[in-house]
């Protein structure tokens, strides 16, 4: 009786609520309360939608906006160990919605596999997604400018703990560079300048490139921090190489993030690089302590993710995707569109709202939707 | 083993960083080396910075050695007696500068007592820290850094005596106090720099109470008994300059009277005041459009052929007069000569400006209000002593401020009012608030400074007592005189035909982009077309060729210059910016056709 009432209301109310209603129903519920109940919810439904010419963009922005007037300027500064350095309030925001390629604090999440997520483990793992460079084994570089020779101090401790051999340091270190010549002594590694023109100078730059020198982990990841989530011990990593990280078999690729949209949608499609604009937007939200609707975030999100690629609310992102060329020429460099649009002769057929205030003619929207229409008399 | 870089270039290398760094400015402190070479040594990297480069900001400190300051008794009374002077002790090595990055490597102590023997260097004085402006607050010590800064920069905006010689000056926009006041709470400052020769504000009885809400967000009330005792009265003095400039063709401007028949002539009202020169006479009281100096120039654009004709041969008014809402009192006229030895004419127009609501106030903690309302001396709440403030203060502004120091003023004012002395509020070394308490006790009053006081209006007696007491206030230059303004109708833009921008030219305020936008997202669509309607006009348009026809009034025919006459012509209301833009477009050769359709 009851599912009859229910499949009528299959065509009028989402599966969403249904299947809520449903679960929630109390068990002696009669055909004529669930229907009440389902008139009521479905009213309420219907009462909850947008009405035509809603200015849903304009208000997201607004939403935002004014939200964003509210928020403090200041990047917080976590001190202590449990959390790192991430950059939050208005430059986040400002960063996640211009699109930036590259992101200041880029940073991940990463979810280990069972043995791995326990405390004793993790700390361990964790190294090993670390990024080592010479620097980091090294106790001095001493500069030698008679011989043209740095030598390089290794901390033996150090890099036991990072099961390296100063065989192979020497090894991956020749590789990397390649005009050097390295030779392995007891403690020490002495890297020669072959090179007739060598000066203090170019010793000097040489020996800050040699600091820098990529020896294990993964690139990019500059920090690592392995912190306790409900039961189980994550990794935040600072720097992001998503791919990577996902490589490696002991990592739970299901749960594992970064914060770089680009790389996510490189990594695991424009889909997840939707869901994370929007929840790395709430992020910076929560943390600042306002209240936005999430569907204002999700109309943005779509907007900038519609055409399967990453858009940016900039000149060259999703503006550059208006049909109107006055819209566009309103908005940052206006030389550059009306040119365009002279050379081909684009038709702007003022459907939207900045060309008809230009024009001074009603904007299509709200009360100016509505408009007369009557049989012209022959 | 340490790098060192002088001037951010790279030297080489030292083997014990804190010894070299000791022996440099050693060097330094003998003379050796400039005193204006600065040395730091950084500990993380293990690097040592040397400066002598122009642009750094240094303060300077007493060298302190094995727990001792090397300024000595002796130099002291040197000193005292004019034998030496500040550069000697500098150049003994006494004192010397550091810059931010060798004040890292120094610890520096704030008094004698607190030497110890790691301290490197002693401080001058506590309030060395402070700039000049903000050693003018008293107690500053007792407020946050923002609210001293924020107090310090009213301070230069108070009306006071700014020269001397000002009857005698032309300068623009200056306001003089008539009656200013030294403070009753001075800092050791206010001597320093000369400041009680000319001060800047005036002593008031300042009460701490809510008034009808008309001094809520930072507004105060002021006494009408107070105001029209003088209290805040300034005069205002505005400058106007006209100069006889030469033009090609052996022409220049005239000062005079006007001719009748000049191209622009105003009204013979308008030209009333001027004296047979054509300048107005001192004196004379002056209000809006009244000329102040009658002047004339040759016509515009004149070519060969227009010399001998008649009616473009007409001079051309170009005389100063009193702008938009202005009056006053023509204070000052004087007759000189311009660099270029052109006829120069400088008249002053003095107004008198006697407080009035909108008038901006201010303390010396960064507690500026807006004149919020002016009350008769009999309305306003009295103590039972018979005394009513001069200003009332709204306490509102205290709590998220924390500015302290407003208060011990207060109190401070109020003890040295009735002992009829000065009190020092010097940051760091003030009178003791204990002791104004003490004081102020033994006056007869309550150590806290609150009294009972009475409805002026009741007279009945308030429930709460009222912090009462005298502070030193400031008038700010900005004054409501010289901001208000209102538009209805009014000019417009030659150009874009939308109205003028600014209060000088009689303005609209500008609904913006942001304000555009609240009335799109309320669908507000009919009232933002009307609030846009500005500058709309009726323009002809072709069908035919989607560009500006011609209408002929005259002629009553429209036609399209391209098409001829034999085409549809529609009218079409649009904004005149936009038709000045499709007209622009035009003229870089884009082609903007207009393709016309039936709106409904």
């Amino acid at each position: 009786m009851t599912d009859e009432i229910f499949k009528e209301y299959e065509e009028k109310l989402p599966k969403l609520i249904i299947d809520e209603i449903k679960a929630n129903l109390p068990e002696k519920a009669d055909a004529a309360k669930v229907r009440k109940i389902l008139e009521a919810v479905h009213a309420e439904y219907e009462k909850s939608k947008l009405d035509a010419g809603e200015c849903v963009g304009l208000l997201s922005a607004q939403s935002i906006g004014e939200q964003g007037t509210q928020a403090t300027l200041d990047t917080f500064h976590f001190s202590g160990v449990s959390e790192m350095n991430v950059t939050m309030g208005l430059p986040r925001i400002i960063e996640i919605l211009d699109a930036r390629k590259t992101i200041s604090t880029p940073m991940m999440e990463i979810y280990l596999n069972a043995p791995y997520n326990q405390k004793e483990n993790v700390k361990k793992q964790a190294l090993l997604v670390k990024e080592i460079k010479l620097k980091d084994v090294a106790t001095e570089f001493l500069v030698n400018i008679a011989d043209m020779i740095i030598k390089v101090d290794i901390d033996e401790q150090k890099l036991k703990d990072l099961d390296l051999t100063l065989a192979n340091l020497s090894k991956t270190l020749s590789k990397a560079m390649k005009s050097l010549k390295i030779k392995q002594d007891t403690v020490s590694i002495i890297a020669k300048l072959e090179d007739k023109d060598a000066n203090l100078n170019s010793l000097y730059k040489l020996k800050e490139k040699l600091k820098e020198t990529h020896i294990s982990g993964i690139k990019g990841v500059t920090q690592v921090l392995p912190v306790k989530r409900g039961s189980e011990y994550i990794v935040l990593t600072a720097g992001s190489n998503l791919k990577a990280v996902l490589a490696l078999e002991w990592v739970d690729k299901e749960r594992t993030t970064s914060n770089d949209i680009y790389e996510i949608a490189a990594t695991l499609g424009i889909e997840a690089a939707r869901e994370t604009i929007i929840d790395e937007l709430l992020k910076v939200i929560k943390a600042q302590g306002l209240k936005i609707d999430i569907r204002h975030l999700m109309i943005i999100s779509d907007t900038m993710c519609v055409s399967g690629a990453i858009k940016g609310i900039t000149r060259y992102g999703v503006v550059n995707e208006k049909s109107s060329v006055l819209a566009r020429a309103s908005f940052e460099t206006p030389i550059k569109h009306i040119m365009r649009a002279s050379l081909v002769g684009e038709e702007d057929k003022l459907h939207s709202v900045i060309e008809n205030v230009m024009l001074n003619q009603v904007v299509p929207l709200g009360t100016g939707m509505p408009v007369l229409k009557a049989k012209k008399k022959e | 083993m340490a790098d060192v870089y002088l001037n951010n270039k790279f030297v080489g290398t030292v083997e014990n960083p804190q010894e070299f760094r000791q022996s440099l400015i050693e060097e330094r402190r003998k003379g050796a080396i400039d005193k204006n070479m600065n040395v730091y040594h950084n500990a993380d990297s293990n690097e040592v910075w040397i400066e002598n480069s122009k642009g750094r900001v240094r303060r300077p400190l007493i060298v302190v050695k094995y727990g001792q300051p090397l300024l000595t008794d002796k130099h002291i009374q040197q000193l005292q007696k004019n034998e030496i002077n500040w550069s000697d002790l500098v150049n003994q090595g006494v004192a010397e500068y550091l810059d931010a990055m060798e004040e890292e490597n120094a610890l520096v102590a704030f008094y004698e007592h607190e030497l110890t023997k790691d301290h490197t260097h002693l401080e001058v004085s506590p309030i060395a820290m402070l700039g000049l402006i903000s050693s003018l607050v008293p107690f500053s010590n007792h407020a946050p850094a923002a609210r001293i800064n924020a107090g310090s920069k009213t301070q230069k905006q108070a009306q006071g005596i700014y020269a001397a010689n000002y009857a005698v000056r032309m300068d623009m926009d200056v306001n003089i106090l008539h009656t200013p006041q030294k403070p009753i709470v001075n800092t050791i400052m206010h001597e320093l720099s000369d400041y009680n020769n000319h001060p800047a504000g005036q002593n008031v009885v300042v009460a701490i109470m809510s008034y009808k809400g008309y001094n809520m967000e930072d507004a105060i009330i002021i006494n009408k008994g107070s105001v029209d005792r003088g209290f805040a009265r300034s005069t205002y003095y505005r400058p106007s300059l006209a100069e006889e400039l030469r033009y090609a063709g052996g022409l220049t401007d005239e000062i005079s009277v006007p001719d009748k028949e000049i191209k622009g002539y105003r009204s013979e009202k308008d030209y009333r005041l001027l004296e047979a020169d054509g300048i107005i006479y001192p004196e004379a009281q002056i209000a809006e459009s009244d000329v102040i100096i009658g002047k004339t120039s040759p016509p515009r654009f004149l070519s060969g052929a227009d010399e001998y004709s008649l009616t473009s041969n007409v001079r051309r008014e170009s005389s100063l007069a009193a702008a938009h809402g202005e009056q006053g009192i023509i204070d000052f006229v004087t007759v000189t000569e311009s660099e270029e030895g052109n006829k120069l004419v400088q008249v002053r127009v003095r107004d008198q400006r006697i407080p009035e609501i909108g008038d901006k106030f201010t303390s010396r903690h960064g507690q500026k209000g807006v004149v919020g309302l002016i009350v008769s001396e009999s309305d306003m709440p009295f103590t039972s002593s018979g005394i009513v403030p001069d200003l009332i203060f709204s306490p509102h502004s205290l709590p998220t401020r924390m500015t302290i120091s407003h208060l011990l003023e207060l109190l401070a004012g109020k003890v040295g009012a009735l002992s009829g002395r000065y009190v020092d509020g010097t940051t760091f070394s003030s009178e003791p608030e204990e002791k104004l308490r003490q004081e102020l006790l033994s006056l007869g009053f309550r150590e806290n400074g609150v009294e009972t006081m009475y409805n002026g209006e009741t007279g009945e007696q308030m429930e709460a007592r009222i912090f009462i007491g005298d502070m030193y206030y400031m008038k700010l230059k900005h004054m409501v005189a010289n901001k208000i303004h209102s538009r209805a109708r009014g000019p417009i833009q030659l150009l874009t035909r939308q109205p003028t921008e600014g209060r000088a030219k009689e303005g609209g305020l500008r609904l913006g982009e942001m304000e555009k936008d609240t009335f799109v997202s309320h669908g507000a669509s009919m009232l933002l077309k009307e609030r846009f309607d500005s500058d709309k006009t009726l323009v002809p348009v072709c069908e035919n060729c989607g560009m500006f026809a011609i209408h002929n009034e005259y002629k009553k025919k429209s036609y399209c210059p391209m098409c001829g006459d034999n085409v549809e012509i529609s009218y079409v209301e649009i904004a005149y910016a936009f038709k000045l833009m499709l007209d622009e477009l035009k003229a870089l050769g884009i082609y903007p056709k207009l393709m016309l359709r039936t709106k409904y």
